[in-house]
């Protein structure tokens, strides 16, 4: 017995990385889908639209926000490198495989339902990461007489916006903001994105029944105590309430906004 | 009374590790719903040998589920249509007549196919003699029962100590992991205080040689156990990769420069 080569290069280390990245987006899941729920309000976007500017300028967010771009690109890349070396470990398959006679549907195609949660991310990124980046989504401005609480809002021109502000003139509260909110409700007029968005919370309800709780016995964390909490929040909270409200939101917007 | 039945056999045949296999169909007529599978085989077999064919290598040995030797994947399932068995404990009344038959080999880069359905499971060897044992110094005889082992910890290490070996683990799983075996073979000493010493150099040393090998990588899909002619746990794995990560990250030998 000899020591050894380095962990992270091992099958266990890879799945540990695996693990620990997947667990991270996971609570990114909760962050996001508890921030988009100001989709729901009827306010013309102004808490959403004020909460995607804090989202975006507050330092400590931001470094977390790296830390999220990273995850999904070194769990998507991590798990390109084990499926190929999974592949490899089986170069002639079987003429007749019974897997469903002892393994789940979605935990054998882990790969797939990542590809396609992969591919929904592209198009949402560009969709209202990059639009709201780069100065492409309309501007609106948010009047609030304070002593009464009424908040009117209008569109306004690129001309007339400089950055985020607020300002109180004459007792009124003025927020001039980067319309996201304006953009959401536009592109889900678009049937096409809509079912995609459908169908790719499809896709992750099926991906984190099996991989909430498969992270957690990757890392050794198995106990009769609490691999049953484990087990429900992977199903009912990752599974399906995150799932079901994040499709909620495309739906929304088409069928009732 | 026995009932007879006619079955349409498709089997690996493989000359030898060197060559490409083919699927080949045979008939196996008259079987007896008592025989085992590898009866079957055997009668198969005799066939063969008296038209003076080749006949078909599969392995076997004990014939009463201990051994570990026999494997074949039967319609897509490692030891056949059922639970908690191996392939001699597979009798003929889990088919019936006018059934098509496919048997296949384990499928894995690790376990090249020798001939047929028969393949190379030394890979399994070798990750045991990586760290599958204990030193025992030679001595005086110890008296019997001077380690104390609470018996829940004796009751699982031996629930882990029950793999035989097969590779049903191997051939069940997607990515042709060995994980559930190794994590047996590493747990059984991990529970117990004799295998203390090498505790953590053992957990590196045969996830190492696994590696080495060439198998997959662990899903968690629960294939294995469910395949397990013993019944091992995934609990097992877990303990395999906290032992790993524990002899990674916190062992004593290496926590502090000296």
């Amino acid at each position: 017995m000899s020591n050894s080569k380095p962990a992270l290069s091992s099958s266990l280390g890879r799945k540990l990385i695996m693990s620990l990245t997947g667990i991270f987006l996971c609570t990114f899941l909760v962050v996001h889908l508890i921030g988009n729920m100001q989709l729901f309000k009827d306010d013309a976007g102004y808490a959403f639209n004020n909460y995607a500017y804090f989202m975006t300028h507050f330092t400590p967010i931001k470094v977390v926000s790296y830390l999220l771009y990273a995850s999904i690109i070194i769990h998507a890349i991590y798990a390109l490198v084990l499926s190929l070396k999974n592949k490899a470990a089986r170069p002639i398959g079987y003429e007749k495989y019974d897997g469903q006679s002892n393994s789940k549907w979605n935990s054998r195609n882990m790969g797939i339902l990542g590809t396609i949660i992969l591919v929904f991310l592209v198009t949402h990124l560009q969709n209202f990461w990059w639009k709201y980046h780069n100065d492409q989504v309309p501007y609106i401005e948010y009047r609030t007489d304070l002593a009464t609480g009424a908040t009117a809002a209008r569109e306004i021109q690129a001309a007339d916006f400089n950055d985020f502000q607020t300002t109180i003139e004459n007792n009124v509260e003025i927020v001039k903001a980067r319309d996201l909110y304006k953009q959401v409700d536009f592109a889900f007029q678009n049937i096409g994105l809509v079912i995609l968005y459908v169908i790719a919370m499809a896709a992750l309800a099926f991906h984190l029944i099996h991989g909430f709780k498969s992270a957690f016995q990757t890392l050794g964390l198995s106990h009769k105590k609490y691999v049953p909490i484990i087990e429900f929040l992977g199903v009912w909270v990752f599974g399906v309430i995150i799932p079901v409200l994040f499709a909620l939101m495309p739906l929304y917007f088409y069928f009732v906004k | 009374m026995a009932q007879h039945m006619n079955l349409t056999l498709k089997i690996w045949r493989q000359k030898n590790d060197k060559t490409k296999g083919q699927f080949v169909t045979i008939q196996a007529n008259d079987i007896a719903d008592d025989m085992s599978f590898l009866e079957m085989l055997d009668v198969v077999n005799e066939e063969l040998t008296r038209k003076g064919e080749d006949p078909v290598y599969f392995d076997h040995d004990c014939r009463e589920g201990i051994c570990g030797m026999c494997s074949l994947v039967i319609n897509g399932r490692p030891h056949g249509p059922k639970y908690g068995i191996t392939t001699c404990q597979l009798h003929m009344r889990s088919f019936h007549d006018g059934q098509t038959i496919v048997i296949e080999p384990w499928r894995a880069a690790a376990f090249p196919v020798l001939k047929d359905l028969a393949v190379d499971r030394t890979a399994f060897d070798r990750i045991q003699q990586a760290g599958g044992y204990v030193n025992v110094n030679t001595g005086g005889v110890p008296d019997a029962n001077e380690i104390a082992i609470p018996k829940r910890v004796a009751d699982e290490a031996f629930e882990s100590a029950t793999c035989i070996g097969c590779g049903a683990c191997v051939a069940a799983c997607k990515n042709a992991s060995a994980m559930l075996f190794v994590s047996a073979k590493i747990s059984q000493f991990a529970l117990l205080p004799q295998g203390q010493t090498e505790r953590y150099e053992r957990a590196q040393a045969m996830v190492d040689q696994m590696d080495t090998e060439g198998f997959g990588n662990c899903t968690n899909t629960g294939a294995c156990e469910a395949e397990c002619p013993k019944g091992i746990k995934l609990s097992n794995i877990a303990r395999m990769n906290r032992e790993y990560f524990t002899a990674k990250f916190f062992r004593e030998e290496d926590v502090h420069v000296h």
